[in-house]
């Protein structure tokens, strides 16, 4: 095994090597991990058209139907730009503002609650109110605080063959715990199960005694047995849970969405109806689908090519992920990445598995397609993060 | 990095690759392997149809006259949904402005917007049988003055509507009723829906429809209700049209020729009331009748009638519970021409004579008529215990000796075993009786015809096997209930059902006997005895009866001409038919059917017939039967009447049944005028009226029938 990975990573210090060379002053474009900003900057685009397709037929104003396509490009603008900075953070420097930068993300977490600024929608009590008409979910910037945070608690031991111990772990448990415990509050379940799954992904590659793994994922699969079984999660919830299991009888709203969404999807066939085409979307037949549905826009419009090749890009952006954290050169940038990695990745499988018939129907966006500006910005963040923490490790190469 | 860790990205990694495949699985399989199906349930869903139903088929009579048409009226309905939107206190303050403005109470109009089965919901048809979804209407043939007021005052009117919808018209000429006849339209219910299963064919039924749910309106509904035209149109979530998909024209329903004539069903109506109300004169109830007049040549129904009936109008627009419950109480709702079963009485002695016949009894013997004949304890008497001597059959039926035909009946019944006969044993009488087609619906082209019974071994054996759990039980109880105030009559109930329990089965002499003269376990609808004396006027052929004689398209092209069918062809021997047609003419000449056609021109148009008194359990007056056909020499026409506690055939029913052959031969005094005759010339049309392109018949030209003039000329 030793052996195994060894030859590995061998390989990939050649590909490393192959793809830096330049001096270290002017290493920033060259040394980028260029795969992956593309495959950001094409699922955005993409992204884009599918929004705009979405938004056309409702969302838009009477006299511009491209209005909330504008809308969506002024955040996609302000994401590139926020990942851009992102990227550019000094590492060291990052390592040692996590606490505030998680600090803060907590008290914009609080947020949703004052009178006058929190807003409801879709039930959960998770957004704010900005000037000019914008609005804010804090808890996608939770995601990456949350990250942060457990990635320096779970690193504090220098030495990286070092296991993290049972005081890291449990610190770093309750460094994920305290947000979960507000956005359960504010009723955003899709967030706390991607924070949960992010929480038990960067536990275990932190390297914790396998009994504690065990004793975690034990737990958390329990808790939700229980929250269900104790009448804890409300009716509505549950029956948005499973609602997915069988769409075809009536459960009022969200089986209405399964339903929708799967003929959307299953009306596009190999090709699709071609963009702006497909009579679900334009009739406006699922809801959200210029947010959480965004996936059904993909699926009736640009057939079953067209969405295979968004998986495949999103796809991409995990296999970077994966490869950045893999090759991290200490635990600090590894656990950051493989955070990133987990988060995007169950997202991506929630939602459009959502879509699908296949996972439960929560409300969270597909990463750097669903419109809404807070997600955007939040990923493109991660996407600036990883190229950090990939710069930090070629740089380190040298 | 620990090996630890690097093991755990790996696993990580695995995991987000399968699920990554997963999607991509899943995705192929509902876009390319299930996709022919989402695209459909999409169509579906991004289409509306627009229906604009077709125009209901009319039905004219054999002449060409409209008996049901359509007409447009103003009718209100009430949108439930939409009126439960508003709190119950101002829905009902809707319900009680519109009783005010359409003059009736609020109540009339509640009880029919309350579901069918919902807990104090009037019965069928008050209550609402429709859809959820659907207006329910609550009046009709409202006058444009009030349907404005509503319109213009939909704050005050919420979810009530006043529109102009065709409905049907039942008022045919000659002040015709034919309701039992006509049948009436209601509106879909969910029943209906559901049995047609999922199916998108433009012509299916809809919540919106109405269907014919008695009489010719159900029995032809499919072809009166022709195919809706539908427009598809392409809508978004909002209901927004952006495109038509398809257009399909209405295509109007069919028209139904029926072998009714107006003319003449209006004067059979006016004959069966002027009979009962000639048994109320006498001081019987009358309280109902049924007239029948068919062709026996092929069966076709001209005209008939049951007492009492309704306004068949009545139904247009809903009806009241108290109008509902006027006519259930009046139990008028169904035909006692098909559905009344009724002892027939002396009538089914031409039964018992063709049994005596194909059992080879000699029917022109003589035979003893004396005032009763006794069975053991029991006593069966004649009508008004008259005895005639030694008599011919012929006379026998003439007088309608009931001695002689129990004379008869014991006999067979001695031949096929008596006392010791088996159940397949022979039961002449029965089994002749099932040969002329009663116990069994005659085919009519009406819906819920009843059967009828006919007694005999195999219905003994029946009712047996049904009732013999409770006779046994009850011989061993021994009626508690009743001993505690009537110890006698309890032992009586008691020791009647031992005797049942042990051998209810056996088809016993007394039972024999009452058979052989229409009376016992036996009984009949006035439908399938006009039948059976059209069978014994045409030399042995049961028809089905038939009411529509062609079905033509709104454009005139005849779709169907039904052709006679035959039902059964009655097996006696040539000699046994001959002696009846020979025999019954006698029975309005010298007989029981004497007193009503003195006068009447016999000896030009021969009346055949047979008059019958039945005896009813109770109290009860007799039932007044008359069947007959005519002209016996060359028979054309059958017409049966019959009043229940009308008192005797020839007093109460016969009067009418000449009245009806006056009619129909143009009869006045004595002179026969063909000309004069109800039916355009002088019989029922060979030919079909036609229809014009715009939808309105024309009745065929009259030709002189050769019946008339072959009697003439007798």
């Amino acid at each position: 095994m030793a052996k195994f990975y060894a030859s590995t990573r061998a390989n990939d210090a050649l590909v490393g090597a192959g793809s830096r060379g330049g001096s270290r002053g002017q290493g920033y474009w060259r040394d980028l991990d260029w795969i992956l900003l593309i495959s950001g900057l094409a699922l955005t685009i993409l992204g884009s058209l599918l929004v705009w397709s979405a938004s056309r037929a409702d969302l838009a104003s009477d006299t511009d139907p491209q209005s909330y396509l504008k809308r969506h490009l002024i955040n996609v603008a302000v994401a590139i730009a926020l990942g851009y900075l992102a990227s550019r953070l000094n590492y060291r420097w990052l390592r040692a503002y996590t606490p505030i930068i998680y600090g803060i993300s907590f008290l914009l977490l609080l947020l949703p609650f004052v009178p006058g600024i929190g807003v409801t929608v879709a039930g959960a009590r998770a957004w704010i109110d900005l000037p000019g008409g914008l609005t804010l979910q804090p808890s996608e910037f939770t995601k990456i605080a949350v990250i942060l945070m457990m990635a320096a608690l779970l690193s504090e031991r220098t030495d990286i063959e070092d296991e993290p111990s049972g005081r890291d772990f449990l610190m770093a448990l309750g460094a994920a715990a305290l947000p979960v415990a507000v956005i359960l509050i504010q009723n955003d379940t899709g967030t706390v199960l991607i924070i949960g799954t992010v929480a038990i992904s960067m536990i275990a590659v932190a390297g914790v005694r396998s009994r504690w793994l065990v004793a975690l994922i034990g737990g958390a699969v329990l808790s939700i047995l229980f929250a269900i079984q104790l009448g804890l999660l409300k009716e509505y919830q549950v029956a948005r849970l499973t609602s997915f299991i069988s769409p075809d009888q009536d459960m009022g709203a969200s089986a209405y969405n399964a339903n929708q969404a799967r003929i959307a999807v299953g009306g596009g066939g190999w090709f699709g109806t071609g963009l702006f085409e497909g009579p679900q979307t334009q009739g406006k037949f699922v809801p959200v689908n210029e947010s959480d549905f965004i996936f059904t826009v993909s699926g009736e419009e640009l057939g079953f090519l067209g969405s295979v090749l968004l998986i495949l890009l999103l796809a991409v952006i995990m296999w970077r992920a994966a490869m950045i954290a893999w090759k991290a050169d200490d635990k600090y940038g590894r656990l950051v990445a493989t955070g990133i990695l987990a988060w995007l990745a169950f997202q991506t499988f929630e939602n459009i598995g959502m879509t699908l018939g296949i996972m439960p129907i929560t409300g969270i966006p597909l990463p750097l397609v669903s419109s809404g500006g807070t997600s955007l910005m939040a990923v493109w963040i991660a996407i600036g993060l990883l190229q950090t923490v990939r710069l930090h490790e070629v740089r380190a190469a040298i | 990095m620990s090996e630890r860790s690097n093991i755990r990205l790996i696993v990580l990694g695995i995991l987000i690759f399968s699920l990554f495949a997963t999607l991509i699985s899943r995705l192929f399989y509902l876009q390319v392997i299930e996709g022919d199906e989402y695209r459909a349930a999409a169509e579906n869903n991004t289409v509306r149809e627009v229906v604009e139903p077709a125009v209901r088929g009319l039905i004219v009579d054999q002449a060409g006259r409209p008996l049901v048409s359509n007409r447009t009226s103003i009718i209100v309905t009430i949108n439930r949904q939409e009126l439960n939107q508003e709190n119950e206190k101002k829905g009902d303050g809707v319900i009680k402005r519109l009783a005010e403005i359409l003059g009736t109470t609020p109540e009339s109009i509640s009880e029919r917007l309350m579901p069918c089965g919902t807990e104090g919901a009037p019965k069928p048809p008050i209550c609402w049988n429709g859809s959820t979804y659907q207006a329910v209407p609550v009046a009709s043939d409202v006058d444009p003055q009030t349907a404005l007021t509503i319109m213009e005052n939909r704050a005050e009117f919420i979810g009530v509507t006043a529109k102009l919808t065709a409905v049907r018209e039942y008022s045919g000429p000659f002040e015709v009723n034919a309701a039992h006849i006509l049948g009436y339209l209601g509106p879909v219910t969910e029943e209906q829906i559901s049995e047609q299963g999922q199916t998108d064919a433009f012509d299916r039924l809809r919540r919106t429809d109405s269907i014919g749910r008695s009489g010719l309106e159900s029995f032809y509904d499919a072809q009166l209700r022709g195919k809706p035209g539908v427009t598809t149109l392409e809508v978004d979530t909002s209901g927004q049209v952006t495109g038509t998909v398809d257009q399909k024209a209405a295509v109007a329903g069919n028209y139904l020729v029926s072998t009714i004539d107006a003319k003449l069903q209006s004067v059979v109506e006016k004959q069966l009331v002027a009979a009962v109300q000639r048994a109320q004169g006498q001081g019987n109830p009358g309280d109902s009748g049924a007239a029948v007049v068919v062709d026996v040549r092929n069966g076709q129904v001209l005209a008939m009638a049951s007492y009492p009936t309704y306004d068949p109008g009545i139904w247009v627009g809903g009806v009241s519970q108290k109008q509902y419950k006027s006519l259930v109480k009046s139990d008028s709702l169904s035909s006692n021409a098909t559905q009344g079963l009724f002892a027939p009485g002396s009538t089914y002695k031409v039964v018992s004579t063709a049994a005596a016949g194909k059992e080879g009894y000699s029917l022109y013997a003589d035979y003893q008529c004396p005032k009763q004949f006794k069975l053991g304890t029991q006593i069966f008497r004649n009508y008004e215990s008259s005895a005639y001597g030694r008599i011919s059959l012929t006379r026998a039926l003439e007088v309608s000796c009931n001695t002689v035909f129990y004379g008869l009946a014991d006999r067979m019944w001695e031949a096929a075993g008596g006392n010791d006969a088996t159940r397949d044993s022979a039961d002449p009488i029965a089994d002749t009786a099932t040969m002329f087609g009663f116990g069994s619906p005659t085919g009519i082209d009406l819906p819920g015809e009843s059967a009828g019974r006919v007694a005999g071994r195999a219905f003994k054996v029946q009712n047996w096997e049904a009732k013999r759990d409770t006779w046994c039980a009850n011989a061993i109880t021994a009626y508690p209930e009743t001993r505690k105030t009537n110890p006698k009559l309890a032992d009586y109930y008691t020791a009647l059902d031992k005797e049942n329990c042990a051998d209810g089965f056996r088809w016993r002499e007394g039972d024999a006997l009452n058979a052989a003269i229409g009376q016992g376990d036996t009984t009949v609808t006035p439908l399938q005895m006009a039948m059976a004396y059209a069978a014994i006027a045409n030399g042995g052929t049961v028809y089905e009866p038939k009411l529509v004689k062609a079905i033509i398209g709104a454009d005139g092209t005849v779709i169907e001409r039904m052709a006679p069918t035959v039902k059964s062809q009655l097996d006696l021997p040539k000699s046994t038919i001959n002696f009846l047609q020979n025999s019954l003419p006698g029975v309005t000449t010298d007989g029981s059917g004497e007193t009503p056609f003195i006068g009447f021109p016999l000896n030009q148009i021969p009346v055949a017939s047979k008059t019958g008194s039945a005896q009813v359990t109770g109290d009860k007056v007799s039932t007044s039967w008359f069947a007959s056909y005519a002209p016996a020499n060359k028979p054309r026409y059958a017409i049966v009447m019959m009043v229940t506690q009308g008192g005797t055939g020839s007093q109460t029913s016969g009067p009418s049944v000449r009245k009806i052959y006056e009619a129909l031969f143009g009869i006045e005094g004595t002179s026969i005028n063909p000309n004069k005759s109800v039916l355009i010339g002088g019989a029922p049309s060979k030919a079909l009226p036609v229809i014009r392109p715009d939808g309105t018949p024309v009745a065929p030209k009259g030709k002189m029938s050769g019946v008339l003039t072959a009697t003439g000329s007798n």
